[in-house]
């Protein structure tokens, strides 16, 4: 069983207990373990459950490698799915579930696809659900749905209580990675006075040296490592971050950290995560390695864990897996856990050596301690279900028979070590393989490139391939003073010298033993988070999959939330022996960010809640919040759709509030309305080419509807245009289109015509405007007094300035709802006093103030066109009837050369007509006018659609406005509109699109 | 994240502050021009791999058009400059030759 030993851990505070709790059980460890370190403690092997058979499941790794102790964290608003054990540190206060357990960690019935495993063979999805067809909706998704996924996702109405936030960071040198390389690369570069971010994905400083000891500079490593922090500490130009992940980099020196602040301690206050969105000028990786498995029969079973991490327990925490420990390995650097183990006081019964001749010094040490060491074995099979209990082993290069049985609790197995190169690759670094060392390593000759074309991501250390402490520093020390250069800075560096004993090198072994049969290669596992075994690899290499990416899709290889870091070498490893061919060829699947999983919340950052995205509002919107509005979005504005009442639906307001404005006065704030100037001496020259229209000849003083067109002819937005003096013209847009209107004229200002001279200025958010419209509308402006607002001063599609009840206006005599209408602009911040104003006089006339929907209703009664409803991206004003406003005089404007294409031109083109439902009814948005016969689909033909619908309470009765074929030349014709329901058919006849007076003899009094 | 520095306001801008606006140089046809020239000028654009002229707005900045001629591949930047000009500087293109002997763009070399 694995214990808490009496002495050792170096990371622990004995003296501090924690309480945790985990699968409903309480435990308690120290201060300084992590939730796997604590578990492994009390003896608690078992922590999950595979996600394919379910196989009992325990802690392999010590670090973010780890595949298999994922646990569901906290609970409530707190709760957390798919946390790794291994990089939690202990609270007080803990509590954690096992995943993927059902109905209990301890038995689970799903392990009985264990037994079946051999059906459940790579692409078993694939193969076993693809019949019958009927099946997959009725029995096959269900029952994946319900057995997918690991942790529990958080409950949908829960809100997370916890804060999260971003950071910008500039610096000249990023280092990832706060080991003994990244320490050296740190000072190095830091001592050229260039601005340095050290950061550590650990609390802990040093890395791997911690454990494994060594000395540097005549001084033991762990001594060196806490006089190197010292100095950086206090150089003002160095920023240490520990618990600070490099999760990803990107384009031009852009990298993203991710800071755990609170993880460890939930009740400090502050942001839980921070998200740090670094810019730097140079990148320098060192972010060490990770040790690989080796593919044995049972190396899955709770009680098989990496070397190192078994080594790191012992050492860091105190934690013993087993009193027996059988090492076995293919390099040297695994003896270092038969000897901490040795030095612990526990028995190493057997070191299993795969290479015919051994170790080098390390393995004279551990024979001189006495541990005996086999070489040229490997394990046969590991005996146990939720924990070890023996091994079997057999020469390497046999097929398995057993020469000895080992009563055993624990298993350290070493396949060797892989360089963490993902960072390098995130953002195109290559890679090569290192034959002799048996990994992929940086190839500093294919960098990832910043924007000067040069080299922005170096690599320093283990993950550059230089495992050897000396040679590690040497690399680090080099690779400091390269990147403080490139970022500008000269350094004179001296590397320090580490002790070092050569190691014999590595012996790559991909299987375990060499020749061993089908039967253990079926439960000879690569990942075992996703339950892929060498005999899928192998399976999949024989139906075909030579593609690296297309086998790890295939069996899953590698796609779990540990992105294959464990298993992908040894998985690769196995296909290019299966394919024949080397390791190269086959190549590595895609690096990508982040590293490892970074919470939501850090990605979101402060963007939630109120500030997730900014609104705008009009100097009016307090009035119309305390005032019933019902909100609708417009752009990023908020505008009211209607004032609702007490007691009274949103569509009664709307109603209402129409029958007011067409009876007596009604009142609308339309200062979202885009409000652009354009002003020069080829100001004139400029609006004819922006718009259909011409414009250079509106008279001062006049106001003239406008049509904008992209270069592909299509419409794009319109609005009243009026010509303010000799050089200045203001365009109106619609509300949604300010800013694309202004960004779409500058763009052709700046980039086509950057010779005229013009200037342009959006100016929407100077003004507030109301539109005071209907019967009464003249009545309550000749209250307020003023200025002369008759049908002789300020005749329709005319504006002037003035001055009404003391508040200087602009008015303009324009109307879109049909109605005797002024719009009023005054300055922003005299809006609210002026809607105020209009709406204290304008009571005698029961002043009613309207929303968008009303808006809509009454220019669709009228028949006119809204941006966005009659226009869609592929609709040119001459489907809308609107060709009086195209200009023919003028030999060019945005738009004209599109019109004269084919398709632009074609008679087939839909046409805008008004519809009338036959039964009065109101047609369905978005409907399609159906046709006879079918087309090559199979589906119905059809001849027209719905583009704006309504129930006008002016005339009581559906009113709607859409395009049909030929539909002007068919008037009073009776086509049928299908319903939702697509089936039942509606009949409207088509009519002229104004449908409310045609003659305009209301707004022209 | 790319950065270009922006010619008119001399900020060296990350992409979120940029507005990309497609290919630079372009030729406008209008009225009076032939299908295939008109068809060209709206729907055929350059795809290399390598150089590449580019349209730019420092759209939360100055709110300036710019062009950039870059490596779609390595994305290294040549340089950025006015987009009141028919083409390239020569400064940018012999900063181009240097790195990519031989290279054209369109008619550019």
């Amino acid at each position: 069983m694995s214990t808490r030993l009496a002495k050792g851990g170096r990371l622990i505070d004995r003296s501090k207990t924690v309480k945790f709790s985990f699968n409903g059980k309480s435990f308690t460890g120290y201060q300084g373990d992590t939730l796997a370190s604590a578990l492994l403690a009390n003896d608690q092997m078992l922590v999950g459950r595979s996600f394919k058979y379910h196989r009992p499941r325990g802690i392999v790794a010590s670090g973010a490698e780890e595949p298999n102790a994922l646990v569901n964290l906290g609970s409530g608003v707190t709760h957390e799915p798919n946390q790794r054990a291994t990089t939690t540190e202990l609270f007080e206060g803990l509590t954690a579930t096992p995943q993927n357990v059902w109905p209990s960690l301890d038995f689970d019935i799903g392990a009985v696809n264990s037994y079946a495993s051999r059906l459940l063979t790579a692409g078993f999805y694939y193969k076993m659900f693809m019949y019958p067809r009927a099946f997959w909706k009725h029995v096959y998704e269900p029952f994946i749905r319900q057995s997918a996924g690991l942790g529990k996702a958080p409950d949908a109405e829960t809100r997370d209580p916890d804060t999260y936030e971003h950071f910008y960071a500039f610096v000249d040198v990023l280092v990832i990675g706060g080991g003994v390389a990244g320490l050296q690369a740190a000072k190095t570069a830091a001592d050229s006075g260039a601005k340095v971010l050290l950061i550590e994905q650990t609390a802990d400083w040093g890395g791997r040296s911690l454990v494994d000891g060594g000395s540097i500079d005549g001084k033991p490593a762990v001594d060196w490592i806490k006089d190197t922090l010292e100095a950086l500490e206090n150089m003002p130009n160095v920023t240490l971050r520990n618990r600070m992940m490099g999760a990803g980099v990107y384009d031009h020196g852009y990298a993203l950290g991710y800071e755990r602040l609170t993880d460890h301690a939930p009740k400090v206050a502050g942001p839980r995560h921070r998200l740090w969105r670094i810019r730097a000028k140079q990148i320098v990786t060192a972010t060490g390695a990770i040790e690989r498995p080796l593919s044995f029969a049972g190396n899955d079973i709770p009680g098989v864990m990496l070397a190192a991490a078994v080594r790191d327990y012992v050492v860091n925490h105190g934690v013993s897996i087993g009193d027996r420990t059988v090492v076995v390995t293919n390099n040297d650097d695994a003896y270092r856990t038969a000897i901490a183990l040795n030095e612990a006081g526990l028995d190493v019964p057997v070191i299993v050596d795969a290479r015919e001749f051994g170790g080098g010094a390390l393995m004279e040490q551990a024979k001189a301690l006495g541990i005996r060491v086999e070489t040229g074995c490997g394990i046969a099979k590991v005996h146990g279900k939720k924990r070890v209990t023996s091994v079997d082993i057999c020469k390497q290069a046999g097929e398995g028979a057993v020469l000895w049985s080992i009563p055993c609790e624990a298993v350290a197995m070493s396949g060797g070590w892989s360089p963490v190169v993902h960072l390098w690759s995130h953002c195109g670094g290559k890679l090569n393989w290192d034959d002799t060392q048996a990994f992929f390593r940086p190839d500093a000759s294919r960098p990832p490139k910043g924007d000067d074309g040069e080299a922005m991501v170096r690599v320093a250390g283990s993950a550059n391939g230089e495992l050897g402490l000396n040679a590690g520093l040497q690399d680090a020390t080099a690779v400091g003073q390269a990147a403080a250069a490139a970022a500008g800075f000269e350094v004179a560096a001296v590397a320090p010298q580490a002790a070092e004993e050569p190691e014999t090198p590595i012996e790559p072994i991909w299987q375990m033993p060499q020749g061993a049969h089908y039967g253990l290669r079926l439960k000879s596992w690569l990942d075992f988070q996703n339950d892929v075994k060498v005999s899928d690899v192998q399976l999949a290499a024989q139906e075909g999959y030579e593609s690296v990416e297309h086998t790890k899709r295939y069996t899953t290889l590698g796609m779990a939330t540990d992105q294959g870091k464990l298993s992908n070498i040894n998985g690769l490893a196995t296909l290019s022996n299966a394919l024949g061919e080397d390791i190269p060829q086959v190549g590595t699947t895609t690096f990508r960010p982040p590293y490892t999983p970074i919470s939501m919340g850090a990605i979101a950052g402060e963007a939630r809640g109120e500030i997730f995205q900014p609104i705008r509002k009009t100097p009016m919107h307090a009035w119309h919040e305390a005032n019933g509005a019902h909100f609708e979005p417009v752009g990023h504005w908020r505008r009211p759709y209607a004032f609702v009442k007490s007691g009274e639906s949103v569509k009664e307001a709307v109603h209402r509030e129409v029958l007011a404005t067409r009876n007596s006065l009604g009142l609308l704030d339309a200062s979202t309305l885009g409000k652009i100037i354009v002003k020069g001496p080829d100001a004139g020259k400029f609006m004819d080419m922006m718009y259909t229209n011409m414009m250079s000849n509106l008279k001062i003083g006049k106001c003239r509807y406008g049509l904008m067109c992209t270069e592909n002819g299509f419409l794009t937005d319109d609005g009243v245009v009026a010509r303010i003096d000799e050089d200045t013209w203001l365009c109106h847009t619609t509300t949604g289109g300010a800013d694309r209107i202004h960004a779409h004229i500058e763009e052709w200002l700046q980039t086509e015509w950057w010779d005229w001279k013009v200037y342009t200025a959006n100016i929407t958010e100077q003004l507030a405007q109301v539109a005071v419209v209907g019967p009464n509308a003249r009545k309550l402006l000749e209250k307020l007094g003023g200025m002369d607002v008759s049908k002789e001063a300020l005749p329709f599609m005319e504006w002037r300035d003035g001055e009404l009840g003391g508040f200087p206006v602009r008015a303009y005599r324009i109307s879109f709802s049909g109605e005797l209408s002024y719009e009023i602009a005054v300055p922003a911040n005299l809006g609210r006093a002026f809607w105020d104003k209009l709406l204290e006089a304008g009571a005698e006339w029961n002043v009613t103030p309207y929303g968008t929907e009303c808006l809509h209703i009454m220019r669709a009664e009228k028949g006119f066109i809204m941006i966005g409803d009659e226009t869609d991206g592929t609709v040119i004003p001459q489907d809308l009837g609107l060709n009086w406003a195209i200009s023919k005089k003028k030999e060019d404007f945005l738009g004209k050369r599109a019109q004269q294409r084919s398709h632009m031109t074609d008679p087939k083109r839909w046409k805008l007509v008004g519809l009338e439902t036959v039964d009065g009814s109101t047609l369905p948005d978005g409907a399609y006018a159906v046709a006879e016969g079918k087309n090559a689909n199979g589906q119905r033909n059809t001849q027209g659609r719905v583009t704006s619908t309504y129930h006008s309470p002016t005339l009581n009765k559906g009113i709607a406005m859409g395009l049909v074929l030929n539909g002007p030349d068919r008037m009073g014709e009776v086509i049928e509109f299908a319903a939702v329901d697509g089936e039942t058919m509606i009949g409207a006849k088509i009519v002229s699109p104004v449908f409310f007076d045609p003659d305009g003899e209301k707004q022209n009094v | 994240m790319l950065i270009l520095e922006c010619p008119y306001c001399g900020v060296k801008a990350e992409e979120t502050e940029l507005t990309a606006g497609g290919e630079a140089h372009l030729k406008r046809y209008g009225p009076g021009s032939s299908d295939d020239e008109f068809e060209g000028y709206l729907f055929t654009r350059e795809n290399p791999m390598g150089v590449h002229f580019e349209r730019w707005r420092h759209s939360n900045g100055c709110g300036k058009w710019f062009h950039a001629a870059r490596s779609t591949t390595t994305l290294e930047v040549f340089g950025t400059y006015s987009a009141q000009t028919t083409e390239p500087p020569q400064e940018i293109k012999d900063k181009i030759s240097a790195r990519h002997p031989g290279w054209s763009w369109r008619d550019q070399s």
